[in-house]
């Protein structure tokens, strides 16, 4: 049995975001270069590299890359041979998250939904536990904009809809979603499940390096077949028109009912943020 | 690309129709931030016959909630938010005098309609690029609301602060003229 104390996973909480809302990830920049190259747009190429410009005085100055610093998405992954003490996890993650944003000068982005009073601290967090044998502890911090996150959208497709239903759906998401989520965007796509599960598959989809395929060939296929669709909308950079509308379409599946095919589209703004760390 | 023009706020008619979807602008002068609860304040007062706290006339409003100023800096990182959400309150701004809006994203007929009919002209900041935008803001000052937090009134001093011109007050539309230009499906 392994012991981890609150103050240790609070700390660690507070570190990740910090650093997920002020360095930007090495293969989100990579992507962009790669846009870069891609694109014919002359406003979409200025954006690019203003993204990457913008990217750099994130890191350099200590300063959240986007003012919308979001709301705090926590994965922990966590043996069932650890014991947490001094106090409960989900409390050591929401004060890890209260010092994270207040120290790091992010935005408190949560409000009441409807007096829209602000909780003030940028909680509560959203956790998400998943226990399997050993002695690990690793968590995994994603704050999530609401831009992005107002263009997605769950839905249970028929069985007969198949590949080409859940694709429709996926492209139509893209195009209506237009210029509100920033993009380039990367589209996170859950299918199978239950109808909370796609959601989140939709969501874990997005902590996969950008473009790295999913290690399944035939769903592979689908990624980059897709992201042809998505990119030959013309929406792209900040949807002033171009090639590059998304940097990546990564999906993850599992089984579902008989009955159903859940379908979850996540869409992730170009400022593709999550920094992990183990214990 | 064509070269930048440099306006001044407050804004005349006249600066606003001269301009055109895809023209590059820098902003120097005063520009105020409201999001969607400052919108829904703002609005109410208009309805009420109460004064606003600042005189709407030429002025412009950007939609955004910035991040937290660390010490010695006007403020944290302040890119635009989506513009949509604002739609409901902007006709009636637009009425009362409010010459420009710095935002992301479309708007819908409403706004558009409005622009067209008092020239006014909304303006495309880059999404998600806030701490670059924050590098054009010389002051932030809160004018009013400060219990809203991020959502607060803010009076900004900018210098040079890039946009584009998303929407001009002859129906001009970047978004859907972007799109169309690029657009490979049939």
């Amino acid at each position: 049995m392994r012991e981890i104390h609150v103050d240790t996973i609070a700390s660690a909480v507070r570190d990740l975001c910090i650093r997920a809302n002020t360095e930007l990830g090495e293969d989100v920049l990579d992507a962009f270069r790669k846009a870069l190259e891609r694109e014919e747009s002359p406003a979409g190429k200025d954006i690019l590299q203003r993204l990457i410009q913008n990217a750099e005085i994130a890191r350099t100055e200590g300063i959240p890359m986007c003012q919308d610093t979001g709301f705090a998405v926590v994965f922990v992954d966590m043996g069932q041979d650890v014991h947490i003490v001094g106090g409960g996890l989900r409390e050591a993650v929401e004060e890890g998250v209260r010092q994270g944003y207040r120290d790091g000068y992010l935005r408190k982005s949560i409000c009441h939904p409807f007096t829209r009073q602000n909780t003030g601290d940028n909680t509560p967090a959203i956790v998400h536990l998943d226990v399997r044998p050993g002695e690990h502890f690793r968590i995994t911090l994603a704050p999530k904009g609401g831009g992005s996150e107002n263009m997605s959208r769950v839905t249970m497709l028929t069985p007969a809809a198949g590949i080409q239903g859940v694709k429709d759906f996926v492209v139509q998401r893209v195009k209506e979603s237009g210029p509100n989520p920033c993009p380039p965007t990367i589209v996170g796509v859950g299918i199978g499940g239950t109808f909370e599960t796609a959601a989140l598959l939709a969501k874990k989809a997005l902590l996969r390096p950008v473009g790295s395929p999913h290690p399944d060939p035939e769903l592979a296929a689908l990624e980059a077949d897709w992201l042809d669709a998505v990119n030959d909308l013309g929406i792209g950079p900040q949807g002033l028109g171009g090639r590059v509308t998304s940097l990546a379409v990564h999906i993850e599946m599992m089984p579902c009912h008989i009955a159903s095919l859940p379908v979850a589209v996540n869409i992730q703004c170009h400022a593709a943020r999550h920094k992990e760390t183990e214990l | 690309m064509q070269d930048a023009v440099r306006l001044t706020t407050p804004l005349g008619r006249e600066d606003v129709e001269k301009l055109r979807i895809g023209d590059r602008v820098l902003l120097n002068g005063i520009v105020y931030t409201a999001r969607d609860a400052a919108h829904k304040r703002l609005v109410d007062l208009l309805h009420t016959g109460e004064p606003l706290p600042f005189d709407l006339e030429g002025q412009v409003i950007y939609y955004v909630g910035p991040s937290p100023a660390k010490p010695g800096r006007p403020v944290g990182a302040a890119g635009p938010t989506t513009s949509y959400r604002m739609d409901a309150y902007a006709p009636e701004l637009i009425q009362r005098g409010l010459r420009g809006m710095i935002g992301k994203g479309a708007r819908n007929d409403a706004v558009k309609a409005a622009m067209q009919e008092h020239g006014a002209v909304y303006f495309a900041a880059i999404g998600g690029a806030g701490a670059l935008m924050a590098q054009s803001i010389l002051s932030a000052e809160v004018i009013a609301y400060p219990e809203l937090g991020p959502e607060a009134i803010r009076r900004l001093e900018v210098k040079d602060f890039p946009v584009i011109v998303a929407n001009d007050c002859h129906g001009g539309d970047l978004y859907e003229e972007g799109v169309r230009r690029y657009a490979r499906t049939a």
